[in-house]
């Protein structure tokens, strides 16, 4: 079940964002998205959750084009969990996770129940979101998505505004739905987080991808100064790397 | 049946013949004798008029609670929309051209010509990521701003005195004097727009977590729009064709059910209409009891009211409670 991209090009107004973008992402594993600002990270993701129709170029799910299934088809597919993490709407924990069963229109109580276990989020169930913390909202958002059942997560930065600890957390969580053969494609700003915890990364530059692979072969010190103009190196082993920041230029 | 429905249900049944007994002239269900002419009062004036509070109510309420699940604010209210502006126009048209008798008729085709141009609009903003809701609600706002100028317009420059405080006194919403013919005129409408609110409820669910997380769950913003614009033209033009400007139900009501549910758009329109139901019988009932000489006018007694809940509400808001 592949999800893939061929000559992605897209324009937002008058600006061209992404310029011929191809890969093929294999489920099971997870795939770093990383780049400067504005070099186009959030739009890829939104076409690859068939929110933003490309220009130029096609995705597809394992060989069908997105622009050609159904909403619902789509949204059953693929989770997208956007980066604002906004909830108009102070709602209990488990009414925002059960809203993750939309695109099939019923109320299982098990998948549901799958994703609350899932994220450990039994003791909060009751809970409005209001009186959340930060970490405990990015696990809520995620459970959303996860109550889905996607084959696909589609997380647009959500380690942003989490501390290590529920970084590392999240991480987890998203490294076993990978185990369990989901395909997990994320916005990562930090590289270390990246590095050590991705199977594949894409690197954008400008809107076209200079980088593709392990991350290892992905974010070497010479990609990293070509496209965030830092002279950098990577300390550590692998899974354990942190990024020594030498000078900028 | 769900808790609100349940509470608002009873509150309805416990109101709708208290309010068949108020008025001027009380009638006494316990008396052997009732006052001259009872049997007439109530069926011929109290009943119909306290139908059509009991519809107009639940469109409002309906309403209300629709548009704000569909603008993610606890602050919106269904004149955002500028049916309502644009029906009153087209009420005002019908005294301008002294076919008063058409009325509704005229009101009505405002609140479809309003509809119209929001359904044009909103097939240039509903496609695309992000930011359609607020370029659509921006331009409804144009519309009801437009509306509002030409009513003016129309006062200022009404054919005759008569014309001129006839406009005003209509703006005011009222039930004075409704009839039978104002209920068939607006109740089947203001069901059929209720229904078509509820059609858009899981959608607006959806929208609790953003347009793009919406969009990526299957809602489709080119239905919901339409669905939306109307079920909202269908249950305000209604109301507005047969009782003029009434305010802030659409407001109000949502903030009194919402504690009651899972505080999900969808969970909220069909105990709102209930709700919107009841504010409005009760404030009827209340104007025909007070002791002025002449009656106060639906709608500014209901804006007596909103104005101090709206800003209990923005307080509430700037201390994050809501």
């Amino acid at each position: 079940m592949t999800l893939a991209v061929q000559g992605l090009s897209l324009t937002r107004g008058a600006r061209a964002v992404l310029h011929d973008v191809g890969a093929s992402l294999d489920p099971g594993t997870i795939t770093a998205i990383v780049g400067p600002n504005g070099a186009g990270k959030s739009s890829l993701l939104m076409t690859l959750a068939g929110l933003l129709e490309p220009g130029e170029g096609s995705v597809a799910l394992d060989g069908q084009p997105l622009a050609d299934m159904p909403a619902r088809a789509r949204a059953i597919a693929l989770g997208y969990l956007p980066q604002d993490g906004d909830v108009a709407w102070d709602v209990a924990v488990e009414t925002l996770v059960a809203l993750g069963r939309m695109p099939f229109g019923d109320n299982l109580v098990e998948p549901v129940e799958k994703a609350i276990a899932a994220l450990e989020l039994g003791d909060l169930r009751n809970r409005p979101v209001s009186r959340l913390s930060g970490g405990e909202k990015a696990r809520v958002l995620l459970a959303r998505v996860l109550a889905g059942e996607p084959r696909w997560v589609l997380a647009d930065e959500p380690l942003a505004a989490l501390d290590l600890a529920h970084q590392l957390n999240l991480i987890g969580h998203l490294r076993r739905s990978a185990r369990g053969g989901t395909g997990i494609v994320i916005v990562l700003h930090d590289l270390a987080l990246a590095m050590n915890h991705a199977d594949r990364v894409l690197v954008l530059d400008h809107g076209t991808l200079v980088g593709d692979g392990p991350p290892q072969d992905a974010l070497t010190p010479d990609t990293i100064k070509q496209v965030w103009g830092a002279r950098v190196e990577w300390l550590g082993k692998v899974g354990r790397y942190a990024l020594s920041l030498q000078d900028s230029l | 049946m769900t808790r609100a429905n349940l509470t608002f249900a009873a509150l309805l049944a416990v109101l709708f013949p208290l309010s068949l007994l108020a008025g001027r002239v009380w009638i006494d269900p316990l008396a052997a004798t009732g006052p001259q002419n009872a049997a007439l009062i109530l069926m011929e004036l109290r009943l119909p008029r306290a139908v059509l509070a009991v519809v107009i109510g639940s469109g409002l309420g309906a309403a209300g609670a629709a548009m704000q699940g569909y603008l993610r604010n606890p602050l919106a209210d269904p004149g955002l929309f500028g049916i309502a502006p644009m029906a009153a126009l087209g009420a005002v048209a019908s005294f301008w051209t002294g076919l008063t008798y058409a009325l509704p008729v005229f009101a009505l085709a405002g609140a479809a010509l309003a509809m119209v141009l929001l359904a044009l609009i909103a097939g240039r903003t509903a496609s695309g990521a992000g930011g359609g809701i607020a370029l659509f609600t921006l331009a409804g706002l144009m519309i009801a701003s437009l509306a509002g100028t030409l009513t003016a317009l129309a006062i200022t420059m009404a054919p005759s005195a008569f014309a001129m405080s006839q406009i005003v006194l209509w703006l005011n919403g009222a039930l004075t004097d409704r009839s039978w013919n104002e209920v068939w005129i607006a109740a089947p409408l203001i069901v059929a727009g209720i229904g078509v609110l509820t059609l858009a409820g899981r959608a607006l669910d959806a929208l609790t977590l953003g347009e793009d997380a919406a969009r990526s769950m299957g809602m489709e913003p080119g239905r919901v729009l339409v669905l939306l614009v109307a079920g909202v033209g269908l249950t305000v033009g209604a109301g507005v064709a047969v009782a003029g400007i009434i305010g802030f139900v659409g407001l109000i009501v949502p903030h009194l059910v919402r504690p009651l549910t899972d505080r999900l758009p969808s969970s909220l329109i069909v105990p709102s209409a209930l709700a919107g139901g009841v504010l409005v019988l009760a404030a009827d009932s209340a104007v025909r009891v007070l002791p002025f000489v002449t009656e106060l006018r639906l709608g500014i007694a209901l804006s007596l009211i909103g104005a101090p809940f709206f800003l209990w509400l923005l307080i509430r808001m700037r201390r994050g409670v809501l």
